[in-house]
């Protein structure tokens, strides 16, 4: 059953931009799913479109089977959003904003009251309950919006970049909640300019760019796809020039630092004995960079 | 799904708004007013005499309350509607399975209970200076709320077009004040030469006024069921409109 179904979904504002020209999509149920895109690419106006907060122009929208314009309620409540920006009352305590949600999705006093415990509870929020929510941290901020959004059990929730202008140590939290919340059932769209965190947590991914669907694939057939890596070699004894090894494109970053790009069709044994041969001893070895990122860059270019 | 619950949410966080900053929406008019009755009632009032066979004081009480009224139900509205707008937590109503209808009527219940509320203390105020007794409870009950009602919902409307604080201040500063005081509050229409006459009778306010002043003290310069035919007729007229605007997601959807 899909989660979500898309079908030639378009968008254009008053002013005549067109922000969708026709998008297709399907989200499997239980799927940690990654919408990515550069800025502008359209994926705020399809995050709107689904989360009722922008008109669409035409195209069909259902939520687990339920349409969104002729079955509103039903398909509404399937979903709970996290939106980019903090849009919560910030005058109102962590609890009110949460017990608030829960009311508008109809649910009555007593039983809002301990799924706010517990949405408060699993974002570690608890704590936390009666401080008003301006002076909560950054990041406190962004796991309320989260346990807001759960608050009513929403089968299909939609983080829009959750994790941005959040310190490591609390996206790594964040990251750990959210693979909990997946295995605990829920179907999971994430939006993120942290192309890192989608290659760990989403196992399907669609790449949008000028309001079009331009890939869509599993993650792993995705990555699959890639020519070349790109290694940072850090070595025993400083160089003043970079070794020149026949396929390899090496670069010399620091004296005892070089870059390294290797073929998948050269492999790194040969980069190793060739190095060797130079006298060139490797003490470590690590990725330069997250691989989505250069097919990211490739496929929006 | 339960919307009563959705509507009781809405209206309890309308009502904690206003009450926990009290300072700045219940004493403010209690103030007002008080002045109010001090100087044109009690100064000013004891050198005019009689108005329609009514001690002045007692006379202007009825505008002085519904006055409040009037401004309050309004305020309430746009300020908290759009501010919820500015701040962007419209999107978790918007969000919800919330009809529109249940929305209007969450801000607009709030805005009602503002108005009420205030309009109790500035009548209590005014037992400190008169003791009006009420002749008709029923007319000057029904008044009393559908003016509040009428209010609200145009402050709504107010807030869903409203794209800054200056455009939520302009209505009630250059519309609804000088309405409010050429409504009748202060004196009787009768009071005006001919063609005045005929132009305050195009306010709808005065029309409220006068009823409520006939629920209270049996006065009116107007007729009763002219009075509640107006402004039924614009409360059903705003309300439409309103749930045009909520549906059509003008000043509230992208």
């Amino acid at each position: 059953m899909t989660a979500l179904s898309i079908q030639n979904l378009k968008k254009t504002y008053n002013n005549g931009f067109v922000a969708l020209k026709g998008v297709d999509l399907d989200v499997q149920r239980g799927d940690f799913f990654a919408l990515l895109g550069p800025n502008g690419a359209g994926k705020s106006t399809l995050i709107g479109i689904i989360s009722s907060l922008v008109n669409k122009t035409s195209g069909l929208v259902s939520i687990f089977g339920h349409d969104l314009d002729k079955d509103n309620v039903a398909a509404k409540t399937c979903i709970g959003v996290v939106p980019q920006e903090v849009n919560f009352n910030q005058f109102e305590t962590s609890m009110s904003v949460v017990m608030n949600q829960a009311g508008y999705y109809g649910i009555p006093r007593k039983q809002a009251l301990r799924r706010t415990e517990q949405c408060l509870r699993q974002m570690e929020l608890w704590d936390k309950r009666d401080v008003v929510s301006r002076r909560l941290s950054g990041g406190m901020k962004r796991r309320l919006m989260i346990a807001r959004a759960m608050v009513h059990s929403p089968r299909l929730l939609i983080l829009d970049e959750p994790t941005a202008g959040v310190d490591i140590e609390i996206r790594r939290s964040m990251w750990e909640m959210m693979q909990e919340v997946n295995k605990q059932g829920t179907t999971i769209i994430l939006t993120t300019h942290y192309l890192e965190e989608a290659e760990s947590l989403c196992r399907n991914i669609a790449i949008i760019n000028n309001g079009q669907i331009i890939e869509k694939s599993a993650m792993s057939s995705l990555l699959s796809r890639l020519h070349t890596d790109h290694f940072v070699l850090d070595i025993a004894r400083p160089l003043s020039l970079a070794p020149i090894i026949a396929g390899y494109d090496i670069v010399l970053n620091a004296d005892t630092v070089l870059d390294v790009a290797v073929p998948k069709s050269h492999g790194l044994n040969r980069l190793f004995q060739a190095l060797s041969e130079q006298h060139i001893e490797v003490l470590s070895l690590r990725n330069k960079s997250n691989r989505l990122e250069q097919l990211f860059l490739d496929l929006v270019q | 799904m339960n919307y009563s619950v959705a509507f009781l949410t809405i209206l309890f966080k309308e009502i904690r708004r206003f009450t926990r900053i009290w300072p700045q929406t219940l004493l403010p008019p209690a103030i007002t007013t008080a002045l109010y009755f001090l100087i044109f009632g009690k100064l000013i009032g004891d050198r005019i005499g009689l108005v329609h066979g009514v001690s002045y004081m007692d006379y202007i009480v009825p505008g002085i309350i519904l006055m409040s009224v009037i401004s309050h139900s309004y305020s309430n509205v746009v300020s908290s509607f759009y501010s919820t707008k500015f701040q962007r937590h419209i999107e978790e109503l918007l969000v919800a399975p919330v009809p529109n209808y249940v929305i209007l009527a969450g801000y607009v219940c709030g805005g009602i209970a503002r108005g009420v509320l205030v309009g109790v203390v500035v009548a209590g105020i005014s037992m400190m200076f008169t003791h009006t007794t009420i002749l008709h409870w029923d007319i000057a009950a029904a008044v009393f709320v559908l003016t509040a009602t009428l209010f609200a919902l145009a402050g709504f409307i107010n807030a869903v077009f409203a794209d800054s604080f200056d455009d939520i201040s302009i209505i009630p500063n250059f519309v609804l004040t000088p309405l409010s005081y050429l409504g009748g509050v202060f004196y009787s229409v009768a009071m005006l030469p001919g063609i005045w006459q005929k132009i305050a009778q195009a306010n709808p306010i005065l029309y409220m006024i006068n009823a409520f002043r006939y629920g209270m003290i049996g006065v009116s310069d107007v007729q009763i069921e002219l009075a509640f035919a107006m402004t039924g007729g614009l409360i059903v007229f705003l309300t439409a409109l309103s749930l045009l605007l909520l549906h059509k997601g003008i000043g509230i959807k992208n």
